[in-house]
């Protein structure tokens, strides 16, 4: 109701307005999620708690920035758990034993195998036109398999002290790993909204035939979607090992699901064309304040995991409401 | 001809409909006959589609009373408008693409036997119902396999399966040949002697003298006629829906100085096994593409374009050869394409006015890979105040917009790109007579800047109206050409059936 008034007033105005609903739907939800938890969870405002919320959704949140690109082009990659633990295992590898100068050899590795992953993945779904969802599956097992050879299982200890160092530093109060997340959702942010490869990639998500028949190249654009996604897979496992001084080869399991829930959380359309890096961040947020704030109400592990769920649920139905709502409302004749 | 009884079998009154501060329908009477094949006419956004589905039971009205057969008529969904006795053949198609023929047809009410599915019973019904519009398939063909025309020609056997008392058919006709009209034609008249009521929707001036009995004129959501068919003129008709005195149904057509040759095809196959193909456009004309639907037209233009790759054959721009692979090398040449179906391969429905009009020449409001938005929005409002698109900005998503107006964004992208030749596949199929007699004018202004165009196009008159001289195809292979001096319908449908002939007439 409140986006008909909206429609009628100046166009400019009511598309920001519209905008900040369709995100900020998530938004208001957030924020009053924060406020329940306020009044009735022990320790939910110190800042402390804050620090550990961001840390503990960095991980997510870049995972789900780069799922962000992928879904948008209407794909889906359920390889990021095991990639993760691919990335993270022949880095830790690599940085194994070794001083801070080891480490950017080890970030280039990492980021080369989470983007090369990502390459097959399109490539595969792109050149054959099979779906997305079965070649990731695909994917799921030969990365862990990858992981697991490559290591014989074992999990890898002694990575250099500056790494770990760095997964406890704190930024202006802030957790330094979660500035390196808000940093990517930032320049994926840029690169959706700015640029002419961001317009490309909403409107191939949206109707992939007309993008091809004025002229793009939609294949590369795809592709290089879930190269971006690999690519922050590839962080992600850095940051990992930043924050936990291990590699292990069975890390990561269903971090897809908890990326494409922030993704779909964020408002994005699982057939592609709609979504958006904010959304996604807050998606990222709120399912962050949920597992903690439930965590300090002495909520058990079994029964959060439960309302998760059902968070993730009404979300997507909340979500599919107000779209057919703005359809319903776009349709006058 | 039709019975006509004195109590009308639908009565609608005051029958008003809001969307979003919109009035779509504002009080609007309506009756028809039982026997009766009542006209409904008017600009696209004249609330034809919305009383539609006020009475499919799709949309339920703010106002007003539909009484059926003497009792009120309150659908509280589809399936209760269904159970009622209406069907409804819609715009848009509704079919499962992956289920057969015969499994769509009978989607409704599958023949059942034991309470399984009595496949035997359902494929012979369906051939049935198949010979009753004319249309030679096998009832176990997907339904993704069949063209455009012959999918709306099954939701009309579809509609015909049904008993129903009220049929309602919003634009049928839309992607029809003149033959698979006449075979409509047919049994909208032998379901009329039943004295099934029929509710006639289209923009086709033509087939409304042919077929109606009566007709309501609808605009801006209100009634502004109700009358016989009969006596009317089409300037009247074209008045009373637009308002205003459209001079001519066509723009006139000066004398142009051809120039030098933009495009040559020569021996295009669209596939390996498909005859040869040649033709030629100059600059300042415009070349019209007439043939049936599956004649080979579209095929051919989406293969010049690289939309699809042909099998053979060589491409000239300008006196050059040149590859094109990809819609990417035909844009780069200087070809622009307009699909014929502007949904599916034309509109990016979720963006705005603006990004829709940018898409094919994106360069140009770039900068280093950025966007400047400001130039974009600029190009965006000019180029719709000048094809007077109507909508509230360049923010606006073409979703919202009528569909003259989002066949204008279309358009306006490839003005944008500003192509030497530019090619359209039926553009002002489903457009109301205003913006259809402006997307004329705009064809041939381009024409005297010195481009050329190629016009293809099921509707005739359009093309005898507004070309230079017209390209026939039938059955894969152009069957001749005519200039405008000689231009004649009965040549050009002679040359268009041509080869389907067995011996083959010559025109």
């Amino acid at each position: 109701m409140i986006s008909i008034s909206v429609a009628r007033g100046n166009p400019r105005t009511s598309r920001a307005v519209s905008q900040v609903l369709g995100e900020a739907g998530i938004g208001v939800a957030l924020v009053a999620l924060a406020l329940f938890f306020l009044a009735f969870a022990p320790h939910f405002g110190t800042a402390q708690n804050v620090r550990d919320i961001l840390t503990q959704i960095t991980l997510n949140t870049i995972l789900a920035v780069g799922m962000t690109f992928v879904i948008l082009v209407g794909g889906i990659d359920l390889s990021v758990g095991s990639v993760i633990a691919l990335c993270a295992v022949v880095a830790g590898t690599a940085m194994k034993g070794g001083g801070s100068a080891s480490i950017p050899a080890a970030v280039l590795l990492s980021l080369l195998i989470g983007a090369a992953t990502g390459l097959v993945n399109g490539f595969v779904t792109e050149r054959w036109r099979v779906p997305s969802f079965i070649v990731t599956l695909g994917m799921l097992y030969v990365a862990r398999g990858a992981a697991e050879q490559y290591t014989g299982a074992a999990t890898i200890y002694s990575l250099p002290a500056a790494l770990t160092g760095f997964g406890t530093t704190t930024l202006v109060g802030l957790p330094a790993v979660f500035a390196v997340a808000l940093l990517m959702a930032a320049v994926a942010w840029f690169v959706l909204s700015r640029t002419v490869f961001g317009r490309l990639v909403y409107a191939t998500g949206n109707n992939e035939e007309a993008v091809r028949l004025s002229g793009h190249r939609t294949g590369v654009i795809k592709v290089v979607c879930f190269v971006i996604g690999g690519a922050c897979v590839g962080v992600a496992a850095i940051i990992y090992m930043a924050r936990l001084g291990v590699a292990s080869p069975i890390l990561g399991q269903g971090y897809e699901l908890n990326a494409i829930a922030a993704v779909v959380i964020g408002g994005a359309s699982l057939s592609g064309g709609r979504g958006s890096v904010i959304g996604t961040l807050l998606g990222a947020c709120l399912l962050g304040v949920l597992t903690n704030g439930l965590l300090l109400m002495g909520v058990s592990d079994f029964q959060r995991t439960i309302v998760t769920g059902a968070v993730i649920i009404v979300a997507v139905v909340l979500d599919a409401y107000r779209k057919r709502l703005s359809i319903r409302l776009s349709a006058t004749s | 001809m039709s019975t006509v009884v004195d109590t009308p079998f639908l009565d609608i009154a005051g029958l008003t409909k809001r969307y979003a501060g919109v009035t779509a329908l504002d009080g609007v009477d309506l009756s028809v006959n039982a026997g009766e094949i009542h006209i409904l006419i008017g600009e696209n956004g004249a609330g034809k589609s919305t009383l539609v589905k006020c009475l499919a039971g799709i949309e339920r009205p703010d106002a007003g009373e539909m009484t059926l057969a003497g009792a009120p008529h309150r659908p509280a969904g589809a399936a209760g408008a269904l159970r009622a006795g209406i069907q409804v053949v819609h715009q848009e198609l509704a079919l499962l693409p992956a289920l057969t023929v015969a499994e769509n047809l009978f989607l409704q009410r599958m023949p059942r036997r034991l309470g399984l599915v009595d496949r035997g019973g359902m494929r012979r019904r369906a051939r049935e119902l198949l010979g009753q519009v004319g249309l030679e398939v096998s009832p176990d063909t997907p339904v993704e396999r069949l063209g455009i025309a012959q999918m709306q020609l099954i939701e009309i056997a579809k509609a015909l399966s049904v008993d129903c008392r009220l049929l309602v058919m919003d634009e049928p006709t839309a992607t029809l040949t003149p033959r698979e009209t006449a075979t409509l034609f047919t049994q909208l008249r032998r379901l009329t002697a039943n004295g099934v009521a029929i509710i006639y929707i289209s923009h086709h001036l033509e087939e409304i003298f042919e077929i109606g009995d009566r007709l309501t004129v609808l605009r801006n959501g209100q009634r502004v006629h109700t009358g016989p068919v009969a006596g009317l003129t089409t300037a009247e008709l074209v008045r009373m829906m637009v308002g205003r005195d459209l001079n001519a149904e066509y723009p006139p057509v000066t004398a142009r100085p051809v120039g030098e040759q933009l495009l040559r095809v020569t021996d295009l196959r669209v596939t390996a096994g498909a005859p040869p193909v040649s033709l030629s456009v100059r600059s300042g004309e415009v070349v019209g593409v007439a043939g049936l639907v599956g004649s080979g037209r579209t095929e051919t233009m989406r293969a010049i374009f690289g939309a699809d790759r042909p099998a053979g054959g060589s491409v000239e721009v300008r006196g050059r050869a040149v590859r094109i692979a990809h819609p990417r090398d035909a844009v780069r040449h200087g070809i622009s394409f307009l699909t014929e179906d502007r949904k599916a391969q034309g509109l990016v429905l979720d963006l705005s006015i603006a990004a829709n009009i940018s898409l094919a020449s994106i360069d140009r409001v770039s900068r280093l890979g950025l966007l400047r938005h400001a130039v974009e929005n600029a190009a965006a409002r000019e180029l719709s105040s000048r094809l007077h698109v109507r909508a509230t900005g360049p923010h606006q998503t073409v979703r919202a917009l009528s569909g003259g107006n989002q066949q204008k964004v279309v358009l306006a992208r490839w003005l944008a790109a500003d192509t030497d030749l530019l090619i359209v596949d039926e553009p002002t199929r489903g457009i109301d007579v205003g913006a259809r007699y402006e997307i004329h004018q705009l064809l041939l202004t381009l024409a005297d800047s010195g481009k050329g165009v190629l016009v293809v196009s099921s509707d005739l008159p359009e093309l005898l109206g507004i070309c230079d001289r017209i390209v026939v195809f039938s059955k894969g292979r152009i069957a001749g050409e005519i200039a405008r001096p000689e231009f004649d319908a009965e040549r050009v449908l002679n040359l268009a059936y041509s080869g389907y002939l067995k011996n083959g007439i010559s025109a």
